[in-house]
């Protein structure tokens, strides 16, 4: 049934198939389809001699531009290394206190150092340094390791019972677990810690005391004010890195506290983790 | 239905579903400890009811041989129903996805609800359950009507529907066990491969064999659209899933390329999957159901040869554009770009066709919302592809790659194109195969239609916006000459645009729930006529 009729709408003759009623117009194809056709090949000719393209038996085209990924990638790195060299050098040799007179490079450090925060320390410290359960707050003023630049860049570079040879060791023994303490010793020292709020009374015989300064006072301080720069916290404030409920101070008696911050040592350049080192100081105070 | 195979089908049917069940029973007991036993007893239950619903009929006798002067459409209203249940299920799970992007902690705390598990669920329900069932209805339809020839026998269509099915089934319930080769959209592990590869074959096989008798001496476009998607995903598929299991009783494999040439084959597959199975195929559908319900003709045979083969050749070259600056050789990124830039001529010839094939009857579009359904395709479609060879270009990819814009192209395609034309082609089938004068309720199909555009326009604004200011904010440096944002900042200023998915995504969600609904209405309404058609010359439907 090959019958040609034509459109009326177009005009144009159909091809005289006809499938089940549908039927296709003999209409040519537009021009402006070959148009385009002969752009993008034309395109794509220009980039094949431009650019690598074709395989050959054990090669291929290298392109006149002689441009390669894996050059191109370097050579960006090195240029955009070399257009920040300036500074970072300065950053990562130069002392503190050099850097914090110096509002140019200060700046630059601190606007580096933020998204450095964001990538790297928030997963655990929180946005802007808030802390959570097991992670310490960085912006209350209170310090294990320490709250100047310096001594914050060291804490980066060695991290915290981690692999680094030098790293900053620090644990809470496993007193219940390891059987240092009874379980009602426990139980006694745990209301007992949870009053040091209000401050060490030296006078103070209840069995509660006795245990603390038997026990804890090597670390913690006779007064409970921990010593700063050894990682073992004031128990007198109400800061606490785990929890300072009854519930916490009992799991931290008996199972110890062995926290991790990694070295970044091996991730982050020099001038990196002394850029953090004076944001991180910087989160001091920020608390509301 | 399965009564009107003839008593040989029914024999033979038998067989088939006796073995089902014993290689569901040897899965289950060989499957020790594995996800693959839970696999096994799918099977044996499958396999169990098969056996009891074709031996309640065994001994009825053969059907009239005047069905021979008929066409046959069971296997169609069967595979129209699956799609569109799969669809529901799919998109459901996809809105679940969208939501654990606003609210992370959405899992319940399950390891079978985690983003990783539930995402392949919604790729490979939308892509392969609700879009391959729907192109296997469509294909028995269109295959049948324009050969004028009845399907080559009784039997082979409900073994490629059942076959499928039991393949998605084992795909998304594998994901949930944590079963995956961790190809994306190639996810099943290698047994359901091999199901897909006998399911995929009997299919070729039924496909030519119907052609072969055909009453028209010519074969029609939506044809050859068909048997491209049939042909290339057979052969994507089996290169792209050749793996080494473990062992037999274990679902775990591994691919047998390794490295950057396993990455090349992957994205020659993944692409390819979006040519041959999302576009090919779907090509095929538009092509038989837009001209039926615009009542025109095709606007040019002539730019119909010229997209179906610029298609089908530069499609096959394009995957390498997936994996732009990586170790992939940058010379094989320069080929997948070019060729991706000069695939865009033969898809906007074929979209134009289609939008063209619509003169002399826009006054249908505008009345008609399941003609409009299929021109929203195909405008969808030539905006897809535009995109696709726009993202295609190195420097354009260096932006987008890795952000929501990818998300969103994805959509644009599978909400806009894929999903459009397969809501216009089933309301266009469903009616006339059910032997309904039209749908149950023509009120339903526009709010579909409104339901889904707005959906549609919704997501794919939030995420081209999500994905632009995501690649921007990656790459802004301070005047510092540092990183300007971390990849936490560009998160939360993702939520206004996860929460606007989230609201495009029930849009289109309510559409489908409606659109199935209607669907079950016309199913369940008042028959006006004989539902089998006779091979006759006659309008076109």
């Amino acid at each position: 049934m090959s019958v040609e009729k034509r459109d009326p709408v177009s005009g144009y003759l159909t091809t005289g198939h006809d499938w089940n009623g549908i039927t296709e117009l003999n209409s040519p194809v537009p021009r402006t389809v070959f148009f385009f056709m002969a752009v993008t090949h034309l395109y794509a000719l220009v980039v094949w001699v431009l650019l690598p393209a074709w395989p050959l038996w054990d090669t291929f085209t290298k392109g006149v531009l002689g441009i390669d990924q894996k050059t191109s990638v370097a050579a960006d790195l090195a240029a955009a290394n070399a257009a920040r060299a300036g500074w970072t050098e300065a950053l990562a040799t130069e002392e503190f206190d050099a850097i914090r007179a110096d509002p140019d490079l200060l700046g630059r450090a601190l606007a580096t150092a933020e998204p450095l925060f964001g990538q790297n320390c928030q997963v655990c410290h929180g946005a802007d340094g808030i802390g959570g359960p097991g992670f310490p707050r960085l912006n209350d003023g209170i310090w294990l390791w320490g709250g100047t630049a310096e001594e914050i860049a060291t804490t980066l570079r060695v991290g915290i019972n981690a692999a680094h040879p030098d790293t900053h060791f620090a644990q809470m023994p496993a007193f219940g677990r390891d059987g240092l303490l009874t379980r009602p010793e426990i139980a006694v020292l745990t209301d007992y810690v949870q009053t040091l709020g209000e401050g060490v009374n030296l006078e103070d015989t209840s069995e509660g005391a006795v245990l603390y300064q038997t026990n804890c006072a090597a670390c913690h301080g006779e007064d409970g004010l921990g010593i700063e720069g050894t990682g073992s916290p004031n128990l007198t404030d109400d800061d606490w890195v785990y929890g300072g409920d009854a519930v916490s101070i009992h799991q931290t008696l008996m199972a110890g506290r062995q926290g991790q911050m990694p070295s970044w040592q091996s991730r982050l350049t020099e001038a990196e983790i002394r850029a953090l080192a004076l944001y991180v100081e910087g989160l001091a105070g920020m608390a509301p | 239905m399965i009564a009107r195979l003839t008593r040989t089908e029914r024999s033979v049917a038998m067989a088939l579903a006796v073995i089902l069940l014993l290689l569901g029973l040897t899965m289950a007991a060989l499957g020790d400890h594995d996800p693959m036993a839970v696999h096994g007893f799918m099977a044996l239950g499958l396999g169990v009811g098969l056996v009891f619903a074709v031996g309640s009929v065994l001994e009825e006798p053969s059907p009239s041989p005047a069905r021979l002067q008929q066409y046959y459409d069971d296997p169609i209203k069967v595979g129209i129903v699956l799609a569109m249940v799969w669809g529901v299920f799919a998109m459901s799970i996809g809105l679940w996805v969208a939501a654990l992007m606003v609210w992370p902690d959405a899992t319940f705390g399950q390891a079978w609800s985690s983003y990783g598990r539930l995402r392949p669920v919604h790729t490979t329900g939308v892509i392969f359950a609700f879009g391959g069932n729907a192109l296997i209805a469509t294909s028995f339809h269109v295959m049948q009507r324009t050969c004028r020839a009845r399907l080559a026998d009784q039997l082979s269509p409900w073994f490629v529907l059942v076959g499928y099915n039991l393949f998605c089934l084992w795909a998304v319930s594998g994901y949930l066990m944590g079963i995956t080769q961790s190809k994306e959209y190639a996810e099943p592990e290698w047994y359901a491969d091999i199901l897909l590869v006998i399911v995929w074959v009997t299919y070729l096989v039924l496909y030519l064999r119907t052609l072969r008798r055909r009453a028209e001496p010519h074969i029609y476009v939506a044809n050859w659209y068909y048997l491209a998607f049939i042909v290339v995903v057979a052969m994507l598929h089996i290169v792209n899933a050749a793996a080494l299991p473990v062992s037999w009783t274990g679902a775990k494999s591994y691919p047998a390329f390794s490295g950057v040439q396993d990455a090349m084959v992957q994205w020659w597959y993944g692409h390819n999957a979006v040519a041959f199975f999302m576009t090919s195929g779907f090509l095929g559908m538009l092509y038989y159901y837009l001209p039926v319900r615009a009542q025109r003709p095709i606007f040019s045979y002539r730019l119909s040869i010229l997209s179906f083969w610029g298609i089908t050749f530069f499609y096959l070259w394009v995957g390498s554009h997936h994996l732009h600056y990586t170790a992939l050789p940058h010379w094989v990124q320069t080929l997948g770009m070019t060729f991706s830039v000069m695939l865009l001529v033969p898809s906007w010839a074929s979209a134009g066709n289609a939008l063209l094939t619509l003169n002399g009857a826009w006054h249908r579009v505008r009345d008609d919302a399941t003609l409009r359904f299929m021109f929203v395709a195909a405008v969808f479609y030539g905006l897809s592809t535009f995109e696709g060879s726009f993202l295609a270009i190195r420097p354009v990819n260096a932006l987008s790659h890795y952000t929501d814009w990818t998300v969103g192209h994805v959509h644009s395609g599978a909400l806009g194109w894929l999903a459009m034309v397969t809501f216009g082609a089933f309301y266009s089938v469903v009616p006339q195969i059910w032997g309904r004068p039209a749908m149950h309720s023509s009120r339903l199909v526009e709010w579909h239609f409104w339901l889904a555009l707005g959906g549609l326009l919704t997501y794919v604004f939030a995420l081209w916006n999500a994905g632009i200011t995501q690649g921007l904010m990656w790459r802004t440096y301070n005047d510092a000459g540092t990183l300007n944002y971390s990849f936490i900042e560009s998160m939360e200023a993702m939520r206004p645009y996860y929460i606007a998915r989230v609201v495009g995504g029930s849009l289109f969600l309510a559409g489908i729930c409606v659109g199935a609904a209607n669907i079950w209405l016309t199913v369940r309404g008042a028959r006006n006529h004989a539902a089998d058609r006779p091979l006759a010359p006659q309008a076109a439907e």
